[in-house]
């Protein structure tokens, strides 16, 4: 049985270009699970699933347990209110507590850049899965997203891809712009410059201002969540303002090459990121990306757990 | 105590620029003599020295030694016995203790520990303002009656520029010294490493240089204006330094120093959210490290201090996000020091001078002397010697380094601190 370079996956750096081309891969047999109408498998039986979340994401987490769930996993789920954090136990006490517990995969999703790495330092046995650290990564998101592009697109290597809006702050964009540049496609990001982070070029991608010039000839056109407000000052003058500049219009899109598909990592501010015809017309995949994230997540929870596949 | 005779050491005097190899004879707690012809008495213990340096006692100006109030990071008995260690018999230590040192009763607490300890002499620095607040003056005055010899809200800045002009113009009469941490807290809060390609890489929220360099400018401004005396704490960006090379060459009366971290590492060395690389100001990249070379260099950084911060893991072992800033650097100085020695940017002289004698002279402190009649109060340097930075082989409380369990070379052998041992690894 295959298997993945890295014990934990934390960031997309972790992972090597056959990493990711087998997690793919096994994302497309895992799938077809999904589409019968018993949808479980029994190679994960007897393993056990913490989902760790201190910052509250109902989709996110509901796609993990369904695919740890469907690989007839145990699953427990955490979530901050109930957490022992409020009650002052450090990350490295909480995991030093689950590990005695002998979990097999701990995911962690937390408001702290880094924090699964440094959860993973604690953990002898089970695996970590950074499902969003902060404003730094969200590496099974982007896996889901080069998924969903190369199912629709057939390929990777040699695209175009445009990301629009909040760079800086967006941790699915600081993994896609690294996964899509390592799966050899060209990544371009464009926003207002109060949302790039500096020296987004370290990540792979490169900048331009004008969002047409990001998605002109473009394949994939990724649209970021916009949030209003950071450390209490807004990025932008207003969402009225955004929406005229750098909203994904239906005449934005005119520019892209044709067949181009439509992205956003969800979810949608209805009218601000992307116009509504755009977000439900034709060549939108934003629910494919839904759906698409449980079968890459079993594909990872498969592959982290490789002895009983 | 017997009377010793160091035999063949390169001594070296900053004040007299004294570079010469001879012996040092040290009796009754003094430097009797000097030279290449002195003729010890019987009983001497004779200690061969050859390739080491002797320097005067090396001053620290900018340590916390967490005294009162956060005993269990640092005391000031564990923070002086880490400076001689490191070769230094003074250090001037910062005001954010709890409580702060604002009065003079907390400042004569800090001296009497320090003499009860009897390592290093400890010089405190008391706030400019009440309680680090910003808020109102500290009482200057009665502060520098009880022994302080410098005023700073390090830790902070004064982040009110009408406030910072009150402090400098109030000090100007006093002839006392305000020492600035820099800080533009509007471009830096929320930040927890240099904002640059390493911030983006980690996804942490950065803190731009301008945030040092306005604030060194405004401070800077402010010094010119008010005609006072003006100290840059660990100076950290290619713009500071550019500011307050200009600003002496206009004859501002601003002093700067920098620290070890910022001429030997650079943000890379947060990666991994490595906590124990975390300080603020934080690691910058190679083109500002090479700035502070240059200062240090051409004379625009006055002083070498460490800004020892030392905190327990409580503070460290956590997200990086919240860990708390600040390394220990007493024991680490001195050998990262002598990297710039053998990079031929200092000679030996100047790197004492920058380590020794223009801290005391910035604060107004005798010593930093090796001359016959004195107090002995040096350091013996053994330029070649390695040693492992670990648990063992550090005296700080605290273990917070990036350097820990990295081999480092050159040290310090023999501390004698007005006239007593305090540090010996040469017998
Ligand atoms: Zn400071
Ligand atoms: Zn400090």
């Amino acid at each position: 049985m295959n298997r993945l370079s890295s014990r934990h996956i934390l960031s997309i750096s972790d992972l090597g270009q056959k990493d990711i081309e087998l997690i793919l891969d096994t994302a497309d047999s895992l799938s077809q699970i999904l589409t019968r109408p018993i949808k479980k498998a029994p190679p994960l039986r007897g393993r056990t699933i913490v989902n760790l979340f201190f910052e509250p994401s109902t989709r996110t987490r509901l796609s993990f347990e369904l695919a740890a769930k469907r690989l007839s996993a145990d699953t427990v789920s955490v979530s901050a209110a109930a957490s022992s954090v409020v009650k002052g136990e450090t990350l490295i006490d909480t995991a030093k507590n689950i590990e005695a517990m002998r979990p097999d995969v701990v995911v962690l999703r937390h408001p702290c850049s880094g924090a699964s790495h440094l959860m993973a330092r604690y953990m002898e046995r089970a695996a970590v899965i950074n499902a969003g650290d902060g404003m730094n990564e969200h590496p099974t998101q982007a896996l889901l997203d080069l998924f969903t592009v190369k199912r629709h697109l057939g390929r990777l290597s040699g695209l175009k891809v445009a990301i629009i809006g909040d760079i800086a702050h967006s941790r699915v964009a600081h993994s896609d712009i690294r996964a899509f540049a390592k799966m050899g496609a060209d990544v371009f990001v464009s926003g207002p410059a109060t949302m790039f982070p500096s020296q987004v070029e370290a990540l792979g991608a490169t900048v331009v201002l004008r969002p047409e010039d990001a998605i002109k000839e473009a394949d994939v056109v990724m649209a970021l969540r916009i949030q209003k407000e950071r450390q209490g000052r807004s990025l932008i003058p207003g969402v009225r303002e955004y929406a005229s500049v750098y909203g994904l219009t239906s005449e934005r899109l005119k520019l892209a090459r044709p067949g181009a598909i439509v992205m956003h990592p969800g979810p949608v501010n209805r009218g601000v990121e992307i116009a509504p015809q755009v977000q439900d017309g034709p060549f939108s995949v934003i629910l494919d990306q839904v759906t698409n994230g449980v079968a890459v997540r079993m594909a990872i929870l498969s592959l982290i757990l490789p002895e009983t596949v | 105590m017997r009377p010793i005779f160091l035999q063949n050491l390169r001594i070296l005097d900053p004040e007299t620029r004294l570079d010469v190899t001879g012996d040092i004879l040290i009796m009754d707690g003094r430097i009797a003599a000097i030279g290449d012809e002195i003729s010890p008495p019987d009983d001497v213990r004779m200690v061969d020295c050859s390739g080491m340096w002797a320097a005067p006692g090396l001053m620290d100006m900018h340590v916390h030694l967490r005294e009162p109030g956060e005993e269990y990071k640092e005391t000031i008995e564990t923070g002086t016995l880490a400076a001689v260690a490191g070769g230094f018999t003074a250090v001037a230590s910062m005001p954010n203790t709890n409580p702060v040192n604002d009065t003079s009763a907390v400042t004569r607490f800090v001296i009497e520990r320090a003499i009860s300890a009897g390592y290093a002499s400890v010089y405190p620095v008391a706030s400019i303002t009440k309680g680090l607040k910003g808020k109102e003056l500290s009482e200057f005055a009665d502060l520098m009656g009880a022994g302080a010899v410098a005023f700073s809200d390090d830790g902070y800045p004064v982040s009110d520029p009408g406030m910072m002009r009150l402090a400098l113009e109030y000090a100007k009469g006093l002839g006392a010294l305000i020492i600035s941490h820099a800080e533009e807290l509007a471009l830096s809060s929320g930040g927890v490493l240099n904002e640059g390609r390493i911030s983006t890489i980690l996804g942490l929220k950065g803190i731009p240089s301008a945030a040092e360099d306005i604030a060194v400018f405004r401070d800077v401004c402010l010094a010119e204006f008010t005609g006072a005396r003006l100290h840059i704490a660990h100076v950290s960006t290619i713009g500071a330094v550019q500011i307050i090379r200009q600003a002496k060459a206009m004859g501002v009366k601003v002093t700067a120093e920098t620290a070890p971290h910022y001429f030997s590492l650079t943000e890379e060395a947060v990666l991994g959210y490595d906590v124990n690389a975390k300080v603020n100001p934080p690691l910058r990249t190679e083109e500002d490290r090479l700035a502070v070379i240059d200062g240090l260099r051409d004379g625009t950084i006055d002083v070498i201090a460490t800004d020892h911060a030392p905190h327990s893991i409580l503070e460290k072992e956590k997200e990086f996000e919240t860990a708390a800033n600040g390394m220990i650097g007493l024991e680490t100085a001195l050998p990262l020091a002598l990297e710039l020695v053998r990079a031929g940017v200092l000679t030996p002289l100047e790197l004492i001078r920058r380590m020794s004698l223009n801290p005391r002279k910035i604060l107004g402190i005798q010593g930093g002397r090796i001359k016959p009649g004195g107090a002995a109060d040096l350091c013996v340097i053994d330029p070649e010697a390695m040693f492992v930075v670990n648990r063992e082989n550090l005296r700080s409380r605290s273990l917070n380094t990036p350097f820990l369990g990295k081999t480092l070379k050159g040290r310090a052998v023999l501390t004698v601190s007005c006239g007593k041992i305090v540090h010996n690894l040469l017998w």
